[in-house]
């Protein structure tokens, strides 16, 4: 299936009933897919008149009880920036897949767009089978935690094509949920808001807030995924994450045929940032690449995790092709070699 | 009060759906008028179990903590939005949303008309006071030509200046999504009368599933409007239903 | 003529002091007091002749009126 069909059925085999989008490349393709899929499962999908519009239908849906989804690329992701910040106040579960044009919203995804001491768990997968896997695993720890879930998907993602297996999840540890706006038949009744508590005249608001950031370091402490290869013996390890990643996995094997002692280190969850994993790569090397399509920002993560302890060399950069699209000639393998072994070079004793 | 004589017996009371009569709005203020009209419906047409309060920000926001419905609480201007997610998911639910002017026709004008265009099923409600009340007493785009606010104090609202009023509820009776508009008023007795009857008849437009209904309710703001309360009656139809005429504008 | 007793009570406490219910009276009998609650409002006061039609009750934006009615008497 194409990248972007199978986003958008990985959501469907994860019990996703609404989806909101407005057309935006590289996401259109997903709402385009919801609108003929979901009517045959019995859910809705909107094609919304803008994407403020559009998230904020998410925000009914899920304010129901319904697993909802929207997809955007970036900019239509910083209109929805209000709305992302309050869904985690009012501790909606959601799933917001943005569709990069090249990787240059890693801040935006990580640090959170919206005011607010908020964050979004996020996910980058490297390949469609991956990104089929996280997609349902984003509804689960959306649901599990009571807080909106990032996919991080690109342009490349969402046109390759690939044999992807939609794998069934064990979710019986989920809560019901009860707190969910559905009328109040049988019990009392209940808001489900971003201002305060949902208590009927108790909100408390200004213990809101406090309550609500307590949430962040046990969500820190439990969602770290990452993976790491050919670090046993490597002087110099390569950091990249989403579907660059597999470039720059090519690329490490090949500097490996070359003599090279290579590794690299693949963060799969950006936040939170698996710095535990990419701090002891950096215990093996001397130099850390950070490979990355933007003018910088996962490699902040990386400088701060590793604390000065071994050099962060950038080796990426803003690469588009020429309709601004994010799969440009820095993906080259040779480019990426070169780079790798400029830095082996300079890093590594002769 | 002394306890009245037991031959007699009561009539009126708060309503059942109403959890505390500790509110922060203003003395008198219409917005709290209008919330007992459409608790006493929700009441009255069995609606309690399988309501769902879509209900945006102002100062009516003080009141999904006092009544006995859900409530899904939006973001200013975003309540259609959500209560179109919410009524697609669960066409069952009774859904209207709650709205004040500066929340629906200012910062949400494309969420109300869209919408109205797409025959959402659920009630849209508007408490027009033509003022940003909860922020102290702007311009909103319902403020009449005249009306001196906050941010048109020297001069009242000009239309060279300031420009013109919408007249939210006249354009959505020209959307070919909608059912029912109407307008009604809380500043007397008989313009509360007409104003139950019209969101009952809004509401029953939402039951028998025919579209998007919307009812306009034009509310006193004695803080905003720089008067007495006991001057708000006089004010709303010397100032108000000149712009906002009473009515029922469209009917399936 | 038929009257009907009739009398409401007054949550003096909650009342905001607004008077909208000593003009909307019809027989005029409520009157603002001289006394303020603990918010420091004037609150309404009850006449003799009450006819329990309840438009106190309707306009009230603090719900502070409770209504009471009786049995038609007949005149003597």
């Amino acid at each position: 299936m194409e990248g972007s069909h199978a986003i958008a059925e990985a959501a469907i085999q994860a019990g996703c009933r609404f989806y909101a989008g407005y057309p935006i490349t590289p996401s259109t393709e997903i709402l385009e897919y919801m609108s003929h899929r979901l009517p045959q499962v019995g859910g809705v999908c909107m094609n919304a008149e803008s994407e403020i519009e559009a998230i904020n239908m998410v925000w009914g849906a899920a304010g129901c009880g319904v697993r909802a989804m929207i997809a955007s690329t970036g900019q239509g992701i910083s209109l929805m920036q209000e709305s992302l910040a309050e869904l985690a106040n009012a501790q909606l579960p959601c799933v917001v897949v943005n569709m990069m044009r090249g990787q240059g919203d890693y801040f935006q995804a990580t640090r959170g767009g919206g005011h607010g001491d908020y964050r979004h768990i996020v996910l980058a997968p490297s390949t469609v089978q991956e990104a089929v896997e996280l997609v349902m695993l984003a509804f689960y720890l959306a649901d599990k935690w009571r807080n909106p879930v990032d996919v991080l998907g690109d342009f490349l993602l969402g046109h390759t094509s690939e044999a992807v297996d939609f794998p069934s999840r064990d979710e019986t540890d989920l809560p019901p949920k009860t707190w969910a706006a559905t009328g109040a038949r049988g019990r009392a009744s209940h808001n489900v808001t971003p201002l305060g508590s949902p208590e009927k005249l108790n909100l408390d608001p200004g213990s809101h807030y406090a309550h609500i950031a307590a949430k962040l370091p046990r969500i820190a402490a439990a969602e770290k995924r990452c993976e790491t290869g050919l670090l046993d013996d490597a002087e110099v390890a390569v950091v990249a994450f989403g579907s660059p990643a597999r470039f720059v996995k090519y690329a490490v094997h090949v500097c490996r045929e070359q003599g090279m002692k290579v590794g690299w280190v693949r963060p799969i969850s950006l936040w939170p940032f698996p710095s535990e994993a990419v701090a002891e790569a950096a215990g093996c090397v001397r130099a850390l690449a950070v490979f990355e399509q933007n003018a910088g920002q996962m490699i902040d993560d990386v400088r701060l995790a590793v604390l000065g302890t071994v050099p962060v060399v950038p080796i990426g950069g803003i690469s588009h092709d020429h309709s601004g699209f994010g799969v440009g000639p820095a993906l080259e393998p040779a480019s990426i070699i070169a780079r790798i072994t400029e830095v082996y070079g300079d890093r590594v004793a002769a | 009060m002394s306890t009245p004589p037991e031959t007699l017996h009561k009539v009126s009371a708060k309503p059942d759906l109403l959890l505390s009569t500790q509110h922060s709005l203003c003395p008198g203020c219409g917005e709290p008028l209008a919330m007992r009209s459409i608790l006493e419906l929700i009441t009255e047409l069995g609606l309690r179990d399988r309501t769902i309060c879509v209900c945006g920000i102002g100062c009516y926001t003080a009141f999904p903590g006092i009544i006995d419905v859900d409530v899904l609480q939006a973001l200013h201007g975003r309540a259609p939005s959500v209560a179109t997610g919410a009524k697609r998911v669960l066409p069952d639910n009774f859904v209207f949303t709650l709205q004040g002017d500066g929340d629906m026709v200012s910062e949400g004008l494309q969420e109300i008309i869209h919408s109205a265009a797409r025959g959402e099923k659920f009630t849209a409600v508007l408490l027009n006071n033509g003022v940003f009340g909860e922020t102290g007493g702007h311009m909103t785009t319902t403020t009449v030509l005249g009306q001196k606010t906050k941010t048109t104090m020297e001069t009242g609202r000009l239309a060279e200046r300031h420009g013109y009023p919408i007249k939210i509820a006249d354009l959505l009776a020209q959307v070919d999504g909608t059912a029912y508009v109407a307008r009604g008023a809380m500043h007397t007795p008989a313009a509360i009368k007409w104003t139950k009857r019209i969101l009952r008849e809004a509401f029953e437009v939402q039951l028998a599933g025919k579209g998007f209904s919307f009812v306009e309710i034009l509310t006193m703001c004695p803080t905003d409007w720089f008067v007495e309360p006991s001057e708000t009656p006089d004010w709303v139809e010397t100032n108000f239903t000149g712009t906002y005429p009473l009515g029922i504008l469209k009917t399936p | 003529m038929a009257r009907q007793p009739a009398t409401v009570t007054v949550d003096v406490e909650t009342c905001k002091g607004c008077v909208l219910c000593v003009e909307v009276c019809p027989p005029r009998v409520l009157v603002m007091s001289e006394d303020t609650n603990r918010m420091g409002y004037r609150y309404p006061l009850l006449l003799d002749g009450c006819t329990g039609c309840e438009l106190c009750y309707k306009i009230c934006p603090d719900f502070c009126f409770e209504v009471y009615r009786g049995a038609r008497e007949t005149a003597a």
